[in-house]
Parts: structure tokens; C-alpha cells; sequence
């Protein structure tokens, strides 16, 4: 997956114990002699990255979505260097909810982030993201919460809120727990967005200046976010290619309504599209960078738009994993007994076989979410 | 020299572009991986727990491996000098698929001093479904198997295997060609499907094996097998049509 290519370049050209800073090293005094300092460099490297975890499947390099409920479902987490899909539902309601917290996940983990979107400025979509359950009162609330919830995973909830309790309340960037729980009826405090760093790419204000890529059957709006992508994984270093990093970081990557029309896109206008390759390309490439870099994608698409078949499984067969939702909203389940507890079904449609012939999945795959105030979860359908 | 064609449909084949990896690697065949799906690591950890790797391969000149997704964002981003495999990226409307034979040619040309290193060359496509959502028509992937078959099937005697997703019932008239079109030339198409009934844990999905004759079309009936299988760790276990251990 992602070359984490460290180099040692700390070492003192002139003296003999040289005090250096502390870029690769984990001690301050680093004695003479290329050997010390390449071991030294290699233990940094040990060194893990906030908010990320190998997987106990593949020893693979995990970040959560932030919703811990889907984390269990897609074998612990989304994979560095894939692309999650999320089909949208019918009102855009929970995918852009879902969207938010990846986002916000990324910058309570202090993770960069860079929010591509065709219909709101990246700086509002910032604003609406949910605050996240980090202190004391959050944790009274979320007790009544549990107590509803009938999975095991409740009792991993709760230890997991105790050891929070001691941590002062602005430490949040340095919160080293693996997946949070956000209040939706909060907004994120104003200091940790501005305490994190966030590119973004609003399609309308970018699309005057022309490309440099002479045009190859992608639309004008894919190949602008591409070379943006492109240009930030360079310059700031995810893909190992700057060496003077000093702390390995991840890049969360969300685009908002791929392939709807907003982004110059016909694909959900009509069934033969001019250009249909337009975005399978575009998922191809934007692979192909993540596979060489330590970023993770989040892309929200409105596949029930797409009039042709066809472009929707080539997209499924493109991604690496592909989440659908389905709500109930203004379908005639919202009124239906049988739904009544739950909001929407969410269908797993793919995951991938990375780096093994198995995949972890669960066995259920009648899966049903219910949006509480503090609390996204993800349940068996248990009643028929 | 023959034409393999592996095929899935509601499941992921993969494991059988795994296996033909590491069995003509281990079989000292000179191998060209075109790989477009997955990266070079991936192929190079799920072959190590199959006993073979890439990487040793790789270095003596066994196996010259394509990595798609990476050569993309080189010729994407960056103009280059002498044409690339995968220039069709670039252009907006590729007609052939020309720079990549000429790849795969250079890969598998026997060695000028008649002494074989290697048994013979074997061409591995992972896969070609790709190609048509990267803006190739059906019939210029036809067209670039067809000049393969007679390059490294005919003329160096060597084998072609290569994947194709089958679109199932989604209209994908593209693919449906491109399978159609294969199914016909290969003699030998192992179509991995899932379960009928649905997801099983125990049993992965079906296996059918057709061994064809292209060249005879009316003669004799073709040969077919059907296994069930389930995908483990570091192998996969076939059996007869309800015949899972799980069952029994």
C-alpha cells in the first residue's frame, strides 16, 4: 500500500555528538556514524500516526469513518489508501450526515483534510459538522443512550467515555482513541476547526481557469479536483516524496456528489451520456494516488440518479468500498410497524480483499441505522 | 498455447488470478502481469502466503509486472517522453490499445540467444473489465487479446490468462461483448459465481469449469465441472456440489 519511505537525514555532518533537532530522532543527542542514525529514523517510523490502527486481519493501516457502528462493520475501519463509496440516499440526508463525521473524525484526530464539493463551500460544510463526546456531561447523556442499545458493543461504549473523564476538555486534537461518538445537535467548537488544517475545493469558484492536461474525456470539474488532489498529496508529502516531514500525518479526502450534474457530470441526466468514462476514469486515477500516498477517501454519490446500469456497477467494481443507504423517508416504510424503530437500511454492497484472499464480513446483511441525537447506530433488523 | 478465461459474476474472482500467479511462477514460466486492479504490495503479500515472491521474481527478470494504478498517475500528471502502455489515459478518444501489445511484446520476446531461461511465457490480465470503464471500446480490447493470442499463443507458444467481471444482469452491453467474444476464442473458462440462494459463510461460490475447442466448433461436446468453493487463508478448498463440510 503506501511506500512510507523515512529517510535518515538527521545525521551531523560536522561534529561528533551532535544535539540535533528532533526530526527523526526519538532522543536529542545523536552520536556520529550513518548507522545510528538510520536505526534511529526506522524507530520513528514505528512511531504511529494519530488515529490509526492495524487491522488484526492484514496488519493493514486503519482510520476510522467516525462512526464506530460502520468501523465494525467494514472490519475495523477504512483502510489508508482506499476509497469508501457511499450511495446516497434519496434526500441526501444521511450520506451528507456520514460525510461529516469522516470529516470531523479527521480533525478531532488532527488529521489534514481536504473537502471537494460542487454545491457548498467547503467553509460551511466545516461549520455543520457535529461536535464531538469528549467530556464529562457527554458522558450522562450517553449512559441513557446505552442503555437502549442491545448490542454487546455498549459495554465497550462505556469504558471507553470512563477514560475520557480525566482529559482536559481542548485536548481533543491529541484524543488517541480510535473512532468517536458526535453530537448532531452540536457544531464542532470553532477552535479545533481552526486549529486544523483543511483544503478545500469549491468546484464553481475553480472552474474558470483552464487545465493543463489537454482534455482526455474527463469532464472539466474531474480533472481540476484531480490535479488539486494531486498537488496537495505532493507538496505537503503524503506520498512520501518530501522528506523533511516530521511527523507522518494522513490526508482525509471527502468529495461531495460525485458525478452529479453540479460537477459538469451528464451521467445522471440522461442514459446515453457523452461522456461516460468521464468518471470511472476519474475513480481509476484518484485509486491510483491513493494507492501511493497515506490519504483515505470518502466520495458520496447519488447512484440512484445514474440512469445507466451499467456505470454503476463499473463504478462499484472501482472503488474499494462500496456502503448504500436507503432511508424511509417519504417511501411508504416510514409508515409501515415493521420500520418503525429505525430510519433507513444500510446495505453493504462491497468490501475489499486487501492484501489476502479473505475479507472480514459479517454475517448479517439485513442492517438497519436509527440517527439518535447523539448516537448513529447501525442494528440487525430484528423484527421480520 | 491456450487462452484461459476467468470470469466472476456477483463475486470476486480474484483468487483465481492469485493462483495462476503463483502456479506459473512456480512452474519457471516467464510471466507479464499486467495488473490494473491492485497494487504491486498486494499481489506480493497474498503470493507470499501461496509460496511464491514477487518481489525475488520480479528482480531475476521472471515476472515483468504492469502496476496499473501507480503507471496512471505517472502519465496522467506527467507528459512522457516515449509512449507509455497506458497512454490511452490521456487521450480523449484511444483507439487502440497498441502501446500496451507493444509492452507486453517487449516483455515476453525470448531471449535473442536461443537459450530459454525460463519455460514458456505466460500472460496474466487483472482485468480487462477495466479497460472498457477507462474508455476503450469492446471491440479494441478484443482486437489487442486477438494480436496477443497470435503473438504469445501461437507464435512463443505461450498461455493467456485474464479476467473479465461478469455485469450479470446490469445492461452492460460493453462487457457482455467483450465476454461473449472471449468465451468463444478460450479453451478453458473458469466462471466463479456466488451462490444462487444468496451469502453463505461457509460456502463461498461455485466454480464451472468448461474445457472448449475453439478451433472445432461442431465437433465434440465440451467438457464441464461444476465445484463449490471456500476461500481460506492461505488456500481454497473445493467440493462437490453439496458436499460442504459444513453440511455434511
Amino acid at each position: 500500500m503506501a511506500a512510507v519511505a523515512t529517510c535518515g537525514t538527521g545525521v551531523g555532518k560536522t561534529g561528533s555528538m551532535v544535539m540535533a533537532g528532533s526530526k527523526n530522532n526519538v532522543t536529542g543527542f545523536q552520536r556520529r556514524g550513518p548507522r545510528a542514525s538510520g536505526s534511529d529514523s526506522s524507530y520513528s517510523r514505528l512511531v504511529s500516526i494519530a488515529g490509526t490502527r492495524p487491522s488484526v486481519r492484514n496488519g493493514q493501516l486503519l482510520v476510522s469513518t467516525g462512526l464506530p457502528a460502520l468501523d465494525q462493520l467494514l472490519g475495523g475501519g477504512l483502510a489508508v489508501g482506499t476509497v469508501l463509496l457511499i450511495e446516497e440516499d434519496k434526500y441526501n440526508i444521511y450520506s451528507s450526515l456520514l460525510f461529516k463525521y469522516f470529516l470531523a473524525e479527521g480533525i478531532v484526530n488532527g488529521h489534514t483534510l481536504l473537502v471537494a464539493s460542487a454545491k457548498e463551500d467547503p467553509a460551511d460544510i466545516l461549520q455543520e459538522l457535529p461536535a464531538p463526546l469528549l467530556d464529562d456531561n457527554g458522558k450522562k447523556d450517553f449512559d441513557e443512550d446505552v442503555c437502549n442499545h442491545k448490542t454487546s458493543e455498549s459495554n465497550i461504549k462505556m469504558k471507553i467515555a470512563w477514560r475520557y473523564q480525566l482529559l482536559p476538555k481542548m485536548e481533543a486534537i491529541s484524543s488517541s482513541r480510535f473512532g468517536h461518538y458526535y453530537d448532531v445537535s452540536k457544531k464542532m467548537p470553532q477552535e479545533l476547526i481552526e486549529a486544523s488544517k483543511v483544503h478545500g475545493f469549491f468546484f464553481p469558484e475553480k472552474s474558470s481557469s483552464t487545465p493543463n492536461i489537454e482534455p482526455c474525456s474527463l469532464t472539466h470539474g474531474y480533472i481540476k479536483l484531480l490535479q488539486f488532489i494531486q498537488n496537495i498529496i505532493y507538496e505537503e508529502g503524503f506520498d512520501g516524496s518530501n522528506p523533511q516531514k516530521k511527523q507522518k500525518n494522513i490526508l482525509r479526502i471527502g468529495i461531495q456528489n460525485l458525478g452529479s450534474p453540479l460537477w459538469g457530470d451528464d451521467i445522471c441526466c440522461t442514459e446515453n451520456c457523452d461522456n461516460s468514462h468521464s468518471l470511472t476514469k476519474f475513480l481509476y486515477v484518484l485509486r491510483g494516488l491513493l494507492r501511493t500516498s497515506l490519504s483515505a477517501c470518502v466520495i458520496t454519490m447519488p447512484t440512484h440518479l445514474i440512469q445507466n446500469k451499467a456505470i454503476i456497477a463499473r463504478v462499484t467494481n472501482l472503488s474499494d468500498t462500496v456502503v448504500g443507504l436507503e432511508s424511509f423517508i417519504g417511501s411508504e416504510r416510514e409508515t409501515n410497524p415493521l420500520y418503525k424503530d429505525y430510519h433507513g437500511l444500510i446495505h453493504i454492497r462491497q468490501i475489499p480483499r486487501l492484501n489476502n484472499l479473505i475479507y472480514d464480513v459479517s454475517d448479517v446483511k439485513d442492517l438497519a441505522f436509527k440517527l439518535k441525537r447523539k448516537l448513529f447506530t447501525i442494528e440487525v433488523r430484528e423484527n421480520f | 498455447g491456450k487462452l484461459t478465461l476467468l470470469c466472476d459474476a456477483n463475486t470476486d474472482g480474484s483468487f483465481l488470478v492469485h493462483h495462476f500467479l503463483s502456479f506459473y511462477l512456480k512452474a519457471n514460466c516467464k510471466v507479464c502481469f499486467v495488473a490494473l486492479i491492485q497494487s504491486f504490495s498486494h499481489y506480493n503479500i497474498v503470493g507470499q502466503k501461496l509460496g511464491v515472491s514477487l518481489t525475488a521474481a520480479r528482480e531475476c527478470g521472471q515476472l515483468v509486472f504492469l502496476e496499473g494504478l501507480k503507471s496512471s498517475v505517472d502519465v496522467f500528471f506527467r507528459t512522457q517522453a516515449e509512449p507509455h502502455p497506458l497512454q490511452f489515459l490521456r487521450s480523449a478518444n484511444a483507439e487502440n490499445l497498441q502501446p500496451l501489445y507493444e509492452f507486453v511484446r517487449e516483455a515476453l520476446k525470448p531471449a535473442d540467444d536461443g537459450e530459454a531461461a525460463w519455460r514458456c511465457p505466460v500472460l496474466l490480465v487483472d482485468d480487462l473489465s477495466v479497460l472498457l470503464s477507462l474508455g476503450m471500446g469492446a471491440v479494441a480490447v478484443l482486437d489487442f487479446i486477438h494480436y496477443c493470442r497470435a503473438t504469445v499463443c501461437w507464435e512463443w507458444k505461450g498461455n493467456i490468462v485474464a479476467l473479465v467481471h461478469d455485469s450479470g444482469d446490469t445492461e452492460d452491453e460493453e462487457n457482455n461483448i467483450l465476454l461473449n467474444g472471449l468465451s468463444h476464442q478460450s479453451h478453458l473458462i473458469l466462471q466463479a459465481e456466488g451462490l444462487a440462494t444468496g451469502f453463505c459463510r461457509d460456502v463461498h461460490g461455485q466454480l464451472r469449469i468448461l474445457w472448449r475447442t475453439p478451433s472445432q466448433p461442431t465437433a465434440q461436446r465440451d467438457r464441464s465441472l461444476t465445484y463449490q468453493y471456500k476461500i481460506q487463508d492461505k488456500s481454497v478448498s473445493f467440493f462437490a456440489k453439496g458436499m460442504s463440510p459444513a453440511v455434511l
